[in-house]
C-alpha cells in the first residue's frame, strides 16, 4: 500500500477513534443529577469488564485449562483484595506452572 | 507528583498486558502488508486493541474510507460512556485542554482502573497512562520487528494478565455491593450469547460488548439505581487505599 493510502486511512481510524472519547469527555462537564443515569453509569464498568473478560478469558491462552487455573487463581485472590499487580502477575504464573504439565 | 506516581504504579499491570497484546498486533499489522513503522504510528496515534486489528483488516484493501468509518464508530461506541462515566468524577483542574489531550488515553483497562477513584485527578490519570501507553507501543515495536521472538508459553501466560486485572476490580465490588453480581451476570449471560450463538457471532467483539455492557447497565440501573449515598460514599478499592485521605472534592450536591 502506497504511503498516501496509509495516511488517509490513519486520518480515519485514529480521527474518529479519538474524536468518540475525548469529545463526550470534553463537552459534558456538568454533574449529571438523574438517578437512572448516575446508576447507569455506576454499574457499567462492571459490565465492560465482565463483558470482555468473559467468555473471552477461557480462550486466551493455549489450553483452556491453564485459562480456568488461572481465572480461579485470580478470583480467589480478587476475593481477599489483593492489589491489581498481584492477582494480574499471579494469575500469569498460574497459567504458565500449569501449562508445564499439560 | 505523588498522585502521578500512584497512577504510574497503578498501570504496571495494565503495561504488562498491553505488551502482549501490542505483540500480537504488530506481527499481525506485518502480516496485513504494513511497514514496521506504520504499524507502530498506527498503535501510537489510535491505542485501541479492537479498532486497530479491524483498521489494519481494511487498510489492506483501498477505497473502504466508509467501511471503517462506520466500523471504528460501532467498535469505539463504548469508550463514550466511558469518557462521560470518568468526566463525572474528574476533578476540577482536571478540564479544557487537558481533557483533549488526555482524553487519547481512554482504553477499557485505563478507564477500569481510573473509575475505581472517587475524585480522577489529572496528574494520576496521566501517570497511568504512561505505562500502558510505552507498553502498547514497544510491543507494536518488538511484535512488528522480531515477530515471534518470545516463546509461546511466555506469551500464552502473559495473555491472562489483563483478565486477572479485570477480575481483581470487579470482585471486590461484588462483595461489596449485591446488585452488581447481577449487572455480572446478565453481561456474562449476554456475551456467551455473542459468543456461542452463530448468527450473534458476526457481531464485532467491540460492538458486542458496547451491546452487552450497555444492556446489562441498563437492567440494573432501573432495577437497583444506586442512592446518592452509596455512590458518594466509601467507593474506594484496593488499588488505593491511601486516596481515602483526600476526599475532599467528592461529588457532593
Amino acid at each position: 500500500m502506497n504511503n498516501l493510502q496509509f495516511f488517509a486511512y490513519l486520518l480515519v481510524l485514529a480521527g474518529s477513534t479519538n474524536l468518540i472519547r475525548v469529545i463526550p469527555f470534553v463537552a459534558i462537564k456538568e454533574k449529571i443529577n438523574n438517578k437512572y443515569v448516575r446508576s447507569f453509569l455506576y454499574y457499567i464498568p462492571y459490565a465492560v469488564l465482565t463483558a470482555m473478560t468473559l467468555p473471552a478469558a477461557f480462550y486466551a491462552t493455549r489450553s483452556i485449562v491453564s485459562a480456568l487455573v488461572g481465572i480461579v487463581v485470580a478470583i480467589i485472590l480478587a476475593y481477599k483484595n489483593k492489589s491489581l499487580t498481584v492477582v494480574a502477575i499471579f494469575a500469569c504464573l498460574a497459567v504458565y506452572i500449569t501449562e508445564l504439565f499439560i | 507528583m505523588k498522585n502521578y506516581l500512584r497512577g504510574l504504579k497503578a498501570g504496571i499491570p495494565i503495561g504488562l498486558g498491553y505488551l502482549s497484546v501490542s505483540f500480537t498486533f504488530g506481527i499481525a499489522a506485518i502480516s496485513y502488508g504494513l511497514n514496521w513503522w506504520q504499524a507502530i504510528l498506527v498503535s501510537m496515534t489510535t491505542v485501541t486493541s479492537a479498532g486497530q486489528f479491524a483498521g489494519i483488516g481494511m487498510m489492506a484493501e483501498p477505497g473502504l474510507y466508509w467501511q471503517m468509518l462506520i466500523s471504528q464508530i460501532t467498535i469505539n461506541i463504548r469508550y463514550s460512556f466511558m469518557s462521560i462515566s470518568i468526566g463525572q468524577k474528574a476533578d476540577e483542574k482536571f478540564k479544557g485542554i487537558y481533557r483533549w489531550l488526555l482524553g487519547f488515553f481512554m482504553t477499557d483497562e485505563i478507564f477500569a482502573v481510573a473509575s475505581q477513584e472517587e475524585s480522577v485527578k489529572r496528574s494520576f490519570f496521566l501517570g497511568l497512562s504512561t505505562i500502558p501507553y510505552i507498553g502498547w507501543s514497544l510491543g507494536t515495536a518488538i511484535g512488528a520487528l522480531l515477530g515471534n521472538i518470545l516463546p509461546a508459553r511466555i506469551m500464552s501466560a502473559l495473555a491472562l494478565a489483563i483478565y486477572g486485572m479485570f477480575i481483581a476490580i470487579v470482585v471486590p465490588e461484588m462483595k461489596k455491593a449485591k446488585p452488581v453480581i447481577l449487572a455480572v451476570v446478565l453481561a456474562f449471560g449476554f456475551s456467551s450469547m455473542f459468543y456461542y450463538i452463530p448468527l450473534l457471532k458476526k457481531v464485532s467483539s467491540g460492538l458486542s460488548i458496547s451491546i452487552c455492557a450497555i444492556a446489562a447497565a441498563l437492567i440494573c440501573a432501573v432495577l437497583f439505581p444506586v442512592s446518592e449515598e452509596d455512590d458518594n460514599s466509601d467507593k474506594s478499592s484496593n488499588l488505593d487505599k491511601e486516596s481515602k485521605n483526600d476526599k475532599e472534592v467528592v461529588t457532593n450536591e
